[in-house]
């Protein structure tokens, strides 16, 4: 591949999920500035919140490595060298931090006791 | 996670959201490093394919005023990399087509006729409706043809039948294959693959086969009733060394057997008997399954002109005399030709093209605007060479049968990995289709 840029990542995106990718980008907007302005709200963390927040998260990671075999025609089976298993860490962590930091602003708003 | 590590996360969300809006800033900022070149030029694409309409986007962002016109008499664009999977029983039929119309740039005009003659000296394309076009620029982007017919007994109507298959024909020939393909790999027998001893595209794509077959049938616990062999037109199974080696290894590996030099010259698709040119002269081998590919050869209305190389290797079948390194024909400097007609000694990919037009689009606008170019186009090839259901090999090579990896050190190229079958099955398509539009 030649000029992988910014550019040519977005444009690759929008071909491979049309108008999802711009629905995609708004929740992440959407739960970043919720999750931001309940930390603001309550000046910190609340540990409790967090807790579940993390359960959520953990959830979500095993569900987004879950996905990705169930879009595509591989398993786990087929992770053969270690840039495998970095890819599936990534994919592990963009599922669980997006699902930690939704869920806790969730809660947040919800005025969830913790 | 601890507190620490929750708290930077928001920080973490920021600056991916910071990344987002660079990304949505940059087409507009980086992607326009020159103001476009005005123009008066009539400027003639045959062949609205990949390479066509990878063309056709650039030189319409970096040209105003300019004549664009794309001719191309079919109306359905083929995305071809995707037979393989079609042909894996992984896709339907319809994942690999798609319309040419969508991805016509604005600016450029599409005419649904085909080229039936080139005239370089007076410098003009007639089509098959009897429309003459002049043109001061000419790209030629027509592919190349299958020649079936120089295969004695071969009918491409019988593809999906008897055993029969062929990846190359067609979305519906890759999915009539596949029915075949699994048919034979519910029963076992002898199953022959291999490739022409002309230039092709995708020269990967028949070692895919052979061992995406060899997997299905090891899913269907059927690999000890079938015998696999590779047929080679060489003595080696690739034509770049490094990559050939680590092929025979694999085979050997997953017991495909392999015979060299044997070139396929006929078949009897109801008796199910190949023959084979060898060195040791004619040699029949019967079959249960077959993947056919056939010879490849520049499309007749470029074979048929003065266009294509006089003499050397490229001659015989009529590849388009273009320099190796800027896509210029050398004797009508008018005149380029972008993707699998160029007659260059590697490069018939569609990972090809995507290095390939920007080369010739720099060199042709340069003309216009009265410079000169020094973009180079150093032979890039890639194919992700499919090992099995789930996994595949980056090969990517140059001219010189150098590997040319995109992620040095961090996606090795000779490697069966799964994050390599990931890029072909998730990222290749919509790369190419943003490539269609220019964009990637
Ligand atoms: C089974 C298979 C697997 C492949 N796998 C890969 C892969 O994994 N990776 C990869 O990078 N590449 C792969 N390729 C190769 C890739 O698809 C081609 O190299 C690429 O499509 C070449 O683009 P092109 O524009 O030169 O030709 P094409 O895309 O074939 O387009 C040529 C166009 O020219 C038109 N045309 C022909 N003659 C005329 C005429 N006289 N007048 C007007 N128009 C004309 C045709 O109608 C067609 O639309 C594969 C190909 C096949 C068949």
């Amino acid at each position: 591949m030649k000029e992988i840029d910014l550019a040519t990542i977005l444009a690759v995106f929008e071909e491979m999920l049309g108008p999802m990718l711009w629905v995609l980008v708004a929740l992440a907007l959407l739960a970043t500035i919720a999750f931001v302005f309940v930390l603001v709200r309550d000046r910190g963390l609340r540990p409790r919140r967090l807790v579940w927040a993390e359960a959520a998260g953990v959830a979500g990671g095993i569900a987004a490595v879950l996905f990705m075999q169930f879009v595509t025609s591989s398993s786990f089976a087929d992770i053969g060298g270690p840039i495998d298993w970095v890819l599936v860490a990534a994919i592990f962590a963009a599922g669980a931090i997006g699902t930690m930091v939704g869920i806790y602003a969730l809660l947040g708003l919800g005025r969830w006791r913790g | 996670m601890n507190a620490t590590a929750a708290r930077a996360a928001p920080g973490r969300r920021a600056l991916i959201a910071a990344i987002a809006g660079a990304a949505l800033a940059a087409p507009f900022a980086a992607r326009r490093p020159r103001a476009a070149v005005q123009t008066r030029a009539r400027i003639v694409i045959v062949g609205a394919g990949a390479a066509g309409l990878t063309t056709a986007s650039r030189l319409a962002r970096e040209l105003s005023g300019a004549s664009i016109t794309l001719l191309d008499r079919r109306r359905e664009h083929l995305y071809q990399p995707g037979f393989t999977l079609v042909a894996a029983g992984l896709k339907p039929e319809g994942y690999s087509v798609s319309t040419t119309a969508e991805y016509v740039a604005p600016g450029v005009r599409l005419v649904e006729e085909g080229a039936a003659e080139i005239d370089p000296v007076s410098r003009t394309v007639t089509t098959d409706a009897g429309q003459r076009l002049a043109y001061d620029f000419l790209v030629l982007a027509t592919g190349l043809v299958l020649d079936y017919g120089a295969i004695a007994g071969m009918d491409v109507a019988r593809i999906g039948e008897n055993g029969l298959g062929s990846v190359y024909a067609g979305p519906a020939a890759a999915a009539a294959t596949w029915r075949a393909m699994s048919a034979f790999a519910d029963r076992g027998g002898v199953a022959l693959f291999g490739r022409p001893e002309t230039e092709m595209k995708c020269a990967g794509a028949p070692l895919k086969y052979a061992f995406l077959t060899d997997d299905i049938l090891r899913r269907r616990g059927n690999r000890g009733r079938a015998e696999l062999i590779y047929n080679a037109h060489a003595r080696s199974l690739f034509s770049v060394p490094i990559v050939a080696e680590r092929v025979r290894m694999l085979f050997e590996d997953r017991a495909i057997a392999v015979n060299h030099e044997h070139v396929l010259t006929a078949i009897d698709t109801s008796r199910r008997i190949a023959t084979f040119r060898t060195p040791q002269g004619a040699k029949e081998l019967g079959y249960d399954f077959i993947n056919l590919v056939p010879p490849m050869r520049a499309p007749p209305v470029v074979r048929n002109s003065p266009l294509r190389w006089q003499s050397g290797p490229l001659a015989a079948d009529g590849w388009a005399e273009v320099d190796r390194h800027s896509l210029r024909h050398a004797r009508f400097p008018e005149v380029f030709a972008v993707g699998d007609v160029a007659g260059v000694p590697k490069g018939k990919t569609a990972a090809s093209v995507k290095w390939q037009a920007p080369v010739a689009v720099d060199h042709l606008v340069a003309t216009i605007a009265g410079r000169t170019s020094d973009a180079s186009y150093n032979g890039y090839t890639s194919c992700p060479l499919i090992t099995r259901i789930g996994r595949a090999m980056l090969v990517e090579f140059d001219y010189k049968d150098n590997l040319v990896p995109s992620f040095p050190g961090v996606v090795a190229p000779l490697e069966e990995l799964w994050i390599t079958w990931i890029m072909k099955e998730v990222g290749l398509k919509p790369t190419y289709l943003a490539m269609l539009r220019g964009r990637a």
